[in-house]
């Protein structure tokens, strides 16, 4: 399980990096909505993997703790979701305005030689 | 005498509460909308002020605890926790008057260019209120977002084309560096188990060696998402550009966006790798001093380079982040000291310049700037412009000869050289590198020293060579002198923080030891981790 995570990070990493070098900006917002998977998932390894384990104590108290994932890394996820979705959305209204405003998809809003 | 243990949350609260009650009045009532946020950031001044005391107040040496704030009631390495030492109280008291200033200036014009101005200001607020007060790095994650969201607006604020396409790059850059601060924060997690940065510190000297390396990791991930937002060199090739791009209040409330960088890395340096660090000791300080210096010699270049004003004053913010990252790289009591007035000094000049340059712009020709084709596409604009302005406010009399005498002053400023508070920073710096309090002999002082000590003084005399340059240009060469249209409103911001520069200067003694007692805090972190972990409930700290 270890090894699928790992290897699923990473590919998400390399595809996201290569692509926010691109000169593109659809390529642009893509590539950093792959890193932010790859970044979610990475916090998300942080708490360490389990199986069948909650984050959240049941309603019969607390029972031994470590019978439970850890919770924080999952909270974390969350908020780091929301930001980073909110955050896209801006910057995908940027773009579409650049987009308008140039008359071009280049980042730099004309097209290289 | 209850609620004065609350005023740690006001500089979060207040911003926010304000900002979502402009949200509900409408884009037409401008006078209102500006009040209100005038109204609210005079109470953030007199706020961060007060808590200025209440910082100030907390005697030094063995015992002493910061006050330390539990949002939630929880005993303090779980949950969030607000944290006020001396080095935040400053930080919060620096970013009210520069607000209340910028957003003064932006009555004149600028907050009826486009929607939201005053929300999107206070939301900015805010953010920096909280970044500076937070104690727990993950909050620190959220509220630098928060600010950073509002700032995307801001940029934007305007709009054009130039303006757009900076702020994508803008964003873009943010976004990533965002992430980088994430991965950070999450194997700093992974290897310690807290996100509370008191804690965080006790932890940190038990890692088991083999974890090290990841924890260095960890480190210096979330070292670099501090560095690309103040602007370290080989990572600040986003700032000229987006801070010309902005619109001149922006611009100014921008200069203090690159020291939020610089604070949290001040910050997280000495407490997590401080004197108690045991082998962690000065991590990463080699790399800000050295990073620092290159980044001052960049600017510098930068700046004897710059033809337009924007960039000029955009590579200033950048020598004067590059000087502040060697000065915490040294790691120095005395030369951290020197760096927190230099820090106040060239934020308030920095940001004068910004919103300086506005006004002198109105007073060139079109067509003086290298951007002749730009410029004149702006002039047959000008017209319907100038008649709109000509109701609005009391027009400055004698405004070319205030320029002037303000530019001097920002020139002096930014170089360095008495009589103003440039001075003294610089030359309290230098006395903190060069040692002469403790007489060291010169072959003591490493070359290195020497080096910053050389580059310091060389990027002031290129300010210096590079303002009387723009300068003349300015004020003297120009055949057919137009006389710029500038409003009261918008030349009192200006002089408002020039003269807080004189006063600085003036009462250079008060704020020195008030910097020192700061230093020397956060040289010794354990007031900081005792006022956080002793607290278990608010106003619990002992007073």
């Amino acid at each position: 399980m270890e090894l699928t995570l790992a290897i699923a990070i990473g590919v998400l990493t390399g595809s996201g990096v290569w692509l926010i070098l691109r000169p593109r900006t659809y390529q642009l917002v893509i590539g950093l909505s792959l890193l932010s998977y790859a970044v979610n998932l990475f916090i998300f390894s942080m708490g360490r993997l389990r199986v069948g384990a909650a984050p959240v104590l049941g309603a019969d108290g607390m029972g031994n703790p470590a019978g439970y994932a850890d919770p924080v890394p999952q909270a974390l996820v969350l908020t780091a979701i929301v930001i980073g979705f909110a955050t896209t959305a801006l910057l995908l209204v940027v773009l579409l305005v650049s987009r308008g405003m140039t008359g071009s998809d280049h980042v730099d809003g004309r097209e290289s030689g | 005498m209850d609620w004065a243990k609350h005023a740690l949350i006001v500089p979060i609260l207040l911003p926010l509460v304000t900002g979502a009650a402009l949200l509900l009045i409408d884009e037409t009532r401008h006078t209102v909308k500006a009040l209100v946020g005038i109204a609210s950031t005079v109470m953030l001044v007199a706020t961060a002020f007060a808590l200025v005391q209440l910082a100030g107040a907390v005697p030094e040496g063995a015992g002493a605890m910061s006050s330390a704030y539990a949002v939630g009631n929880w005993p303090a390495p779980f949950a969030i926790v607000l944290v006020l030492d001396r080095l935040s109280a400053l930080m919060l008291a620096l970013t009210s008057i520069l607000a209340l200033a910028s957003l003064v200036f932006s009555t004149a014009r600028w907050d009826r260019m486009g929607p939201h101005f005053h929300t999107l200001f206070q939301f900015l607020l805010m953010g920096l209120g909280g970044a500076f007060l937070t104690g727990d790095l993950f909050n620190l994650f959220v509220f630098f977002e928060v600010t950073l969201a509002a700032s995307y607006g801001l940029l934007l604020h305007g709009s054009g084309a130039f303006r757009v396409r900076s702020g994508l790059h803008y964003i873009a850059i943010n976004l990533a560096a965002s992430l980088l601060f994430l991965i950070g924060v999450s194997l700093i997690y992974g290897v310690a188990g807290t996100l509370n940065m008191a804690d965080l510190a006790v932890r940190l000297p038990a890692v088991p060696a083999e974890d090290r390396m990841l924890l260095q990791a960890g480190a210096a991930i979330l070292g670099v998402a501090f560095l690309v937002k103040a602007g370290m060199w080989p990572l600040c090739f986003w700032l000229p550009p987006a801070y010309m791009a902005a619109a001149a209040p922006v611009a100014a409330i921008f200069v203090l966006l690159t020291k939020v960088g610089v604070y949290v890395l001040l910050r997280l340096t000495l407490l997590l790798f401080g004197s108690e660090a045991g082998e962690l000791t000065g991590f990463g300080g080699a790399v800000l001093l050295w990073g620092g210096m290159a980044t001052v010699a960049f600017a510098t270049s930068g700046v004897l380079a710059s033809q337009a004003m924007g960039r000029l004053a955009g590579y200033s913010v950048l020598v004067s982040s590059g000087t502040l990252l060697a000065a915490v790289g040294m790691g120095d009591t005395a030369v951290v000291s020197g760096a927190l007035f230099y820090l106040v000094s060239s934020t308030f000049s920095t940001a004068a310049f910004f919103m300086l340059i506005e006004l002198v712009e109105r007073a060139r020709e079109p067509g003086a700037d290298l951007l002749t084709v730009t410029m004149e596409a702006y002039g047959d604009e000008a017209d319907p412009e100038e008649n709109e302005k000509e109701e609005v406010g009391v027009v400055m009399p004698g405004a070319l000869a205030v320029l002037g005498v303000c530019f001097g002053c920002v020139a002096l400023l930014l170089a360095g050289l008495p009589p103003l508070s440039g001075f003294i920073a610089k030359f309290a710096m230098l006395t903190g590198m060069l040692n002469l309090d403790g007489l060291a002999t010169p072959s003591e002082i490493p070359a290195r020293t020497w080096l910053l000590v050389a580059l310091l003084i060389l990027s002031g005399l290129a300010a210096l060579v590079a303002m009387m340059r723009t300068g003349i240009r300015t004020f003297w060469a120009p055949l057919e002198v137009i006389v710029p249209r500038v409003l009261v409103v918008e030349v009192a911001p200006i002089v408002a923080l020039l003269a807080l520069c004189l006063a600085l200067t003036i009462e250079g003694g008060a704020m020195i030891s008030y910097t020192e007692a700061a230093a020397r805090s956060l040289h010794d972190p354990s007031s900081y981790i005792q006022g956080v972990l002793g607290t278990s409930h608010p106003g619990a700290d002992g007073r």
